[in-house]
């Protein structure tokens, strides 16, 4: 092996899966090998058999898309209302220096921490659980969006000038265009911060969703439903996260060039 | 005969974060006639690219002012074109697309749009590499696009700031025969600034000498070598020895910069 250099895709997606082969085999060494109590861990076959009752007889597939919609549908409203105030703190200097200060404050607010007040507020509906995934994602949205537009290279800036563009052309033709694969980048990773706030939201106060199925399974000791509804989430992240990924390269060819 | 481009008095100074201030460009006079290629020489920091930024409308004059066709320039317009020493193409239009930026921003139909840009496509030798994006390009094709890209929008005047400055030696004089070869052909005017003695001699009509910094005139000396100049010229003795001249004024200036800071900058 040498630094930085690279390996061949085939080789990569082998090494890939072979890492999820591994902890397989290390989680049923533990079980099946009796190291570890059922009641604490259950082994990976009577979870698979468990997941295949939840989902066949107990509506699983209901919750699973319940708390999809929930994680969409949050969201996209944070991503639709971060993108215009984001967009224009990096523009304009005035606007950030209005809002940055109080935007990094909220930042750092701990969403879950909102739960209370949101139930007090817009009840144990969906409203809240929207309401939790806005908050966790709309103040590190318009904060990574600003910054990523106010990085604009200034020489294309000046270019766009000398070539006659006023300033709402330089913000629609160079400062979206220029920073619009970045910001897709920042959107897929926030998207998977929003699927720790559905589950929280889920755990306290639901009657559907995967996080409602996995407090139900902590009252009967049913670790192996807990593991599936966890797997289920990891996988579902995992595959929202690689169409993401491809939509990117898709849309933006010309930011894949030269890396 | 009034300049197409006229600079009346037209001086710099920069203040720091802590007030101090540095002079880069000292009370300048210049015209520019139309047609006229004039190349700017000078050691680096002498403020010749200032100079140029404040012509473009990127950078504001401390005192002084610009005129282009008589009218006072207030900030960057289309009608002065520019190209830079970086590589300034948009990375998510292809070559075609950077060319059209100024016609689609004026609002030409798309059909004129790729007539112009294919025209010039044509001219700075890129046919075949329409559909590529900058970063499939080397260096010199990049500067080729953006010198379309300029010509497209049909400035007044080109400003050009050391344009061949981060080229290897070969692709420079291939550029620099390129350009003056469009030239040529289109009459443009054309301010071009450099540090290249031998760049400044073959491509200018007339060459203007700048001191070390802050910035002034020292010299504006005709260049009255005839048209078109095959690369040839450079070795002829009518060069050599307009070379020789500028060589040794520009080598005062290098001195004397150097004597100000011994640091080398």
């Amino acid at each position: 092996m040498k630094p930085l250099t690279a390996v061949t895709p085939g080789t990569r997606l082998a090494l890939g899966i072979a890492f999820f082969v591994v902890f397989v085999v290390g989680w049923s060494i533990a079980t099946f090998g009796g190291f570890v109590s059922k009641t604490f861990l259950a082994d990976p076959v009577s979870m698979l058999r468990s997941g295949w009752t939840l989902l066949a007889s107990q509506g699983f597939g209901w919750d699973i898309g319940w708390t999809v919609w929930r994680v969409f549908g949050g969201f996209a409203i944070a991503a639709l209302l971060a993108l215009p105030l984001g967009v224009a703190m990096g523009a304009y200097k005035p606007v950030e220096a209005f809002f940055e200060p109080f935007v990094s404050f909220a930042r750092y607010l701990p969403a879950s921490a909102f739960i209370p007040l949101l139930i007090l507020w817009a009840g144990i509906g969906e409203a809240q659980k929207l309401a939790l995934i806005f908050i966790g994602s709309f103040f590190q949205l318009v904060l990574m969006i600003a910054v990523i537009v106010g990085n604009t290279r200034r020489d294309l800036v000046e270019a766009a000038y000398t070539l006659g563009v006023g300033d709402r052309g330089l913000i629609r033709r160079v400062l979206l265009p220029g920073a619009a694969p970045e910001i897709a980048e920042a959107l897929r990773m926030v998207l998977g911060w929003a699927w720790t706030y559905v589950i929280v939201a889920e755990l306290i106060g639901a009657s559907t969703g995967i996080g409602h199925m996995i407090t139900d399974s902590q009252a009967l000791l049913a670790t192996d439903q807990i593991i599936f509804g966890i797997i289920v989430i990891g996988v579902i992240g995992l595959i929202s996260d690689v169409l993401f990924a491809w939509l990117n390269r898709r849309l933006y060819p010309w930011a894949q060039l030269g890396r | 005969m009034t300049p197409l481009l006229a600079v009346h008095g037209l001086a710099r100074t920069f203040t720091s974060r802590d007030g101090s201030k540095t002079p880069a460009l000292r009370e300048t006079d210049l015209g520019v006639a139309e047609n006229d290629f004039v190349t700017i020489l000078g050691p680096s920091g002498c403020g010749k690219s200032t100079l140029l930024r404040i012509v473009a409308g990127l950078d504001a004059p401390t005192s002084g002012e610009v005129l282009l066709d008589g009218r006072r320039i207030e900030g960057p317009g289309a009608d002065r074109g520019m190209v830079f020493q970086s590589y300034t193409l948009f990375p998510w239009l292809t070559v075609l697309d950077n060319i059209c930026f100024g016609l689609r921003e004026r609002g030409a139909p798309r059909v004129e749009q790729l007539a112009v840009a294919n025209g010039f496509v044509a001219k700075v030798g890129l046919v075949g590499f329409e559909h590529h994006y900058p970063k499939q390009l080397s260096g010199g094709m990049q500067q080729r696009t953006a010198i379309a890209r300029a010509l497209a929008n049909n400035p007044r005047i080109l400003l050009m700031d050391e344009p061949f400055g981060a080229l290897d030696h070969q692709t420079r004089e291939l550029m620099q025969e390129l350009l003056l070869g469009i030239w040529e052909a289109e009459k443009k005017t054309v301010l071009f600034v450099t540090h290249d003695i031998d760049e400044a001699v073959f491509m200018g009509s007339r060459v203007v000498v700048m001191s070390a910094r802050p910035g002034r005139i020292k010299l504006d000396r005709a260049v009255p070598i005839a048209h078109p100049r095959p690369y040839s010229v450079k070795t002829t003795p009518q060069f050599s020895e307009i070379k020789a001249e500028l060589t040794e004024q520009v080598r005062v200036e290098v001195r004397a910069a150097q004597v100000e800071s011994p640091a080398g900058r």
